[in-house]
């Protein structure tokens, strides 16, 4: 008998939520906030599905009810990506050591 | 055009670089690398979306149209936005991820040809109920993330509002989802999604609306993590992997930090969730209140006190945050140093609206990180301090926590601040903080209070010193 391949799926998941928890628990807590606003960015990975929906379209129908949100989408995700991964690398450029020139 | 089994293996190095990504910031040195591996990952999943459609007519014209609008506009906020801000980014952040979500689950459910899942009418049972559960988890995050983002910013009062049968009318909708998603499957009728993603919408206002402002880094956190969870499901009903990677990653990460912020207030996820902190205790504390003594004084009495101290903690909480005073703050502690005084500071980690929220503007303000310390790795040393510096913090200094069990803080990690020699107290009035509870802190021998904004008085120390 076959496996169903969800069941693949599925253990990736698992294990992924795994590899989360015990990553996630080495994060200095004084980096928890980059850490919100970085996961914010690749959870916009959800961008990869907004494609695939805005592109279905045929070429004399590129504008239909299920690309139009394909496309909003892409702009919701975007200004995630965008803003989440920028405003991330604003904050770690200012965590500094202390300077050894005492 | 790329081949399915070519691109699966592109997501799935995107998902690892994800991971890298998270990896990184489990030190300030190898954080920007992280972001960076981040961002890679990014760029990999997308143009391997894009070649493996294949498609570069005009509809990819457009798809780039609106992909630069939004990247234009993320750029513009990420530049622009305060530090000071950030809770509220990361809120507002978190409804366009759940938004996203709900508006890919639904251009799915109406061309479900286009993501290989059936015919409409006749979607797969697997991917429909991936599909539904996406969409409604994607609208819990969407509105609730609207009403934390409306708390935060202070267009809605920060205070819990609660209502009489708000419990069962939630549990009421809960079970409704289920039952709707069982007859959305079982008929395929679009009737059924539209009125899914509706009440998903409600009970995600619902959820979030009876909880008070400070209780907010457990909100975002829970609302961090929910965004995972609604991108995972749509990661099912994609098959993608990249997709189901992060959603799991992002998933458990709000939800460990959900638990730690939990743990802060020595408090229960549900009772958190179950809201109403602060609207009941306030009426209590208001009954028996005595008029205390309390020693006050100026810049001048606390630039003295300080001046000839030799070592001093510095604990700021939210109402830093509220006066932008993390730049007066550091100014001050430079004054200080220049006189040889050792000054550290001490994060309680509620302290704030979010997780980490201090140590970002101590940043900002150009404080080295390895002067700033969490609550267990500092709370001996208050004993041996000359000097706390309490600058817009208050319950997590409350004595209260450890001596009294009737207290609704009791049990919750406190800041030893009352074992300093002395102690200055920077606050406004005499108010007490968002629990209700008066702090014990302020009638101390030790204690001397600053009544005045924060960011004023420490200029005016700065000045005296």
């Amino acid at each position: 008998m076959e496996i169903d391949p969800f069941i693949f799926r599925l253990s990736i998941f698992i294990l992924s939520i795994f590899i989360g928890y015990y990553v996630v628990w080495s994060v200095t807590p004084s980096l928890h906030t980059p850490l919100m606003s970085v996961t914010n960015a690749i959870s916009s990975v959800i961008i990869v599905g907004a494609i695939i929906a805005g592109l279905a379209g045929n070429s004399d129908t590129i504008f239909n009810t299920s690309s139009i949100f394909g496309f909003l989408a892409i702009s919701l995700a975007s200004i995630n990506i965008f803003g989440g991964f920028l405003v991330t690398q604003r904050m770690l450029a200012m965590y500094k050591k202390k300077k050894k020139d005492k | 055009m790329l081949s399915a089994n070519l691109s699966a293996i592109f997501y799935l190095v995107s998902g690892v670089l994800f991971i890298l990504a998270l990896r990184g910031l489990s030190s300030p040195e190898t954080s920007r690398q992280g972001n960076f591996f981040g961002i890679l990952g990014m760029a990999i999943a997308v143009t391997v979306t894009f070649l493996s459609i294949g498609n570069f007519s005009t509809g990819f014209v457009v798809v780039l149209v609106f992909l630069l609008i939004g990247g234009l506009i993320g750029a513009f906020i990420a530049y622009k936005i305060p530090m000071t801000a950030m809770p509220e980014l990361v809120a507002g952040f978190h409804s366009l991820v759940g938004l996203a979500a709900v508006f890919v689950a639904i251009a799915a459910f109406l061309n479900p040809e286009a993501f290989n899942l059936g015919s409409p009418g006749n979607i797969k049972l697997g991917s429909l109920i991936e599909m539904s559960i996406g969409a409604a988890v994607g609208a819990i995050t969407f509105s609730g993330s609207i009403i934390a983002f409306l708390k935060l910013q202070g267009i809605m009062s920060g205070s819990p509002i609660t209502f009489k049968g708000q419990h069962p009318l939630n549990a009421l909708i809960l079970i409704s989802i289920i039952i709707i998603i069982y007859l959305l499957c079982s008929t395929q009728s679009s009737n059924f999604f539209w009125i899914l993603l509706a009440i998903s919408f409600l009970i995600g206002l619902l959820l979030i609306i009876p909880i008070g402002g400070a209780d907010m880094p457990v909100v975002i956190s829970m609302l961090n993590s929910y965004s995972g969870w609604a991108a995972a499901g749509i990661g099912f009903t994609l098959e993608n992997t990249a997709l189901i990677i992060t959603g799991a990653l992002v998933g458990s990460s709000g939800a460990i930090l959900s638990y730690i912020m939990c743990k802060g207030m020595n408090r229960s996820f549900f009772n958190v969730i179950l809201g109403g902190f602060g609207a009941t205790e306030k009426s209590a504390s208001a009954q028996n209140k005595e008029q205390r003594p309390v020693k006050s004084g100026n810049a001048d009495d606390a630039a003295f006190l300080m001046k000839n101290a030799s070592s001093v903690i510095i604990v700021p909480g939210y109402g830093m945050a509220v006066a932008q005073a993390q730049h007066a703050l550091r100014e001050m502690v430079d004054t200080l140093k220049k006189n040889d005084i050792k000054v550290s500071y001490a994060i309680h980690p509620v302290a704030g609206r979010m997780p980490g929220h201090m140590n970002v503007l101590l940043a900002e303000a150009n404080v080295p990180y390895d002067e700033v310390f969490e609550l267990e790795e500092i709370n001996n040393d208050f004993a041996n301090a000359d000097v706390a510096f309490v600058i817009g913090a208050n319950d997590v200094t409350n004595p209260v926590a450890k001596t009294d069990p009737q207290s609704p803080i009791y049990g919750m990690p406190v800041l030893d601040v009352e074992k300093c020699k002395s102690v200055l107290f920077l606050k406004r009035s005499l108010s007490p903080g968002y629990a209700g509870i008066d702090n014990d802190l302020f009638y101390k021998e030790n204690t001397l209070m600053l009544f005045a904004d924060a960011k004023k008085m420490t200029e005016d120390i700065t000045k005296n010193l």
